[in-house]
């Protein structure tokens, strides 16, 4: 069995931290640039330069691209040949999520109660999920999510009967609600199928994968698309302003469901949609 | 597009000369409040205390910063969405907060109470904290620093990028804007 300390994931989740919140993937960065051409409204072109002169000074400063430097969400793959030593590994990424934070001179967005809302002031803890997995290494997801958008994310258990037409009107439904407050252009995370927190924790899982990956399945790469085209004709344009670009990527995931149901979440990101896959 | 400068804090002249769609540079003080120090300067009315700043006349940025990287005066720092501070911000009107600086919708009560009280609301770009971090040149706790990000500070801008959304007649850009560009979705 494979040994890996916990030191060498809190050093893997610090750097990745430090990195995400200061400079966008390079999916994220194309995309922007993809949204920039196609914009035909003024207004929206020049928001979209304003937001490239903003990536563009974070990254060369290092200082965050967005005030909202978010709550972290991991998602740790571990695969089954692994034996983790040296103690607790949601431990180790609270531990680098704090010092990050710290270091970075990040925001503290985090309040320890819901209902109290007293700041933690360290920005802990992270949402942390597990899965097992084949093989002998560890990959983490992470994400500094916004609330600003997470805010206007949605969930509806639609009827079976409603099918991809219920899945297009709800999605449609809560891009066009979500409007100027999330931060357009957006990216949409959809996750459809399972439970009712499995389509959230799906939605979730979209918004991590790279965002000009289809889907591997036609249907669901084809559904992506029309999506995309869809909200883009809804007109909000960058900063709600107007404009062709509301939308920059769609991705679906998807679960088997029981009979009786159809669960779909819409996860919502704004273009600072920080998220990064690392190896321990 | 050319851009208006516009005074801080905003004179009765210029909030009404302002109109939705301006592109404006702010130069002058603003203070940054959100969810925290809104609910707390609420209670202080409520319980008949003053405030602990004197908003007459003044501009409130919705806005969080990141701390100061050492050397600098301030962290990054955009816009908050401005909707959850509707239930607060109408009674700040009545006490004279003439600018507020967000993004995203405001409810009718909002909009009502800028019209009766002559108060502008400017839209900032989203998700461009480092962008607008460049354009403040001084900044200070001044109340509440208990509240770490969410601590009332002064800030002095100079060339503070903005957007009318909504000007002190009750017009809207985004109830204008995105119809011009919206299709229709055949299902
Ligand atoms: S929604 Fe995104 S871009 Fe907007 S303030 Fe929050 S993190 Fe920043």
């Amino acid at each position: 069995m494979k040994e890996i300390h916990i030191d060498k994931i809190r050093e893997t989740v610090y750097d990745a931290l430090l990195q995400i919140n200061c400079e966008l993937s390079n999916d994220v960065s194309e995309a922007l640039l993809e949204g920039m051409k196609k914009e035909e409204s003024e207004v929206g072109k020049s928001i979209f330069e304003d937001i490239v002169k903003n990536n563009n000074l974070a990254k060369e400063k290092q200082i965050p691209i967005c005030q909202d430097t978010g709550m972290v969400v991991a998602f740790v793959n571990l695969g089954q040949d692994v034996h983790v030593v040296g103690g607790n590994i949601s431990w180790a990424i609270n531990q680098a999520l704090k010092d990050a934070y710290k270091d970075g001179y990040f925001r503290k967005s985090v309040v320890s109660d819901p209902i109290e809302r007293k700041n933690s002031m360290d920005n802990v803890p992270a949402v942390i999920h597990y899965d097992i997995v084949d093989g002998d290494e560890i990959e983490i997801l992470l994400t500094a999510k916004g609330f600003g958008s997470e805010n206007m994310s949605r969930l509806k258990m639609l009827k079976p009967s409603e099918g991809e037409k219920g899945v297009v009107d709800f999605v449609t439904e809560t891009v066009s609600l979500a409007g100027p407050n999330a931060c357009p252009p957006l990216f949409i995370g959809i996750g459809i199928g399972g439970t009712m927190e499995k389509a959230a924790l799906l939605s979730k899982q979209a918004l991590l994968r790279n965002a000009n990956e289809l889907n591997t399945d036609p249907y669901y790469a084809d559904l992506e698309k029309k999506l995309l085209d869809r909200l883009n004709k809804l007109g909000i344009g960058p900063m709600g302003l107007g404009g062709r670009t509301t939308v920059l990527g769609v991705n679906i995931m998807t679960y088997p469901t029981h009979i009786a149901g159809l669960p779909v979440a819409v996860n919502i990101c704004c273009h600072v949609n920080r998220h990064i896959k690392v190896k321990v | 597009m050319k851009e208006i400068i516009v005074d801080l804090p905003l004179d009765e002249d210029v909030i009404s000369s302002l109109k939705a769609g301006d592109r404006v540079l702010l130069n002058g003080t603003i203070y940054t409040a959100r969810d925290a120090a809104h609910k707390k300067m609420v209670e202080e009315m409520e319980k008949g205390r003053p405030l602990p700043i004197d908003i007459k006349n003044q501009t409130i940025y919705y806005a969080g910063p990141c701390p100061a990287k050492p050397g600098d005066i301030i962290g990054s720092i955009g816009p908050t969405t401005a909707g959850r501070m509707d239930s607060y911000a109408p009674r700040l009107i009545e006490k004279g907060l003439k600018g507020m600086i967000g993004k995203g919708e405001r409810d009718d009560a909002v909009i009502d109470a800028m019209r009766k009280h002559k108060a502008v609301y400017f839209g900032a770009v989203g998700g461009a904290g480092a962008l607008l971090k460049e354009s403040v040149v001084s900044a200070e706790v001044v109340a509440y620093e208990e509240l770490g990000t969410e601590a009332i500070r002064r800030l002095k801008v100079e060339g503070f990028p903005a957007v009318v959304i909504i000007d002190s007649s009750g017009e809207n850009l985004y109830k204008t804007q995105a119809k011009k560009y919206k299709r229709t979705l055949e299902d």
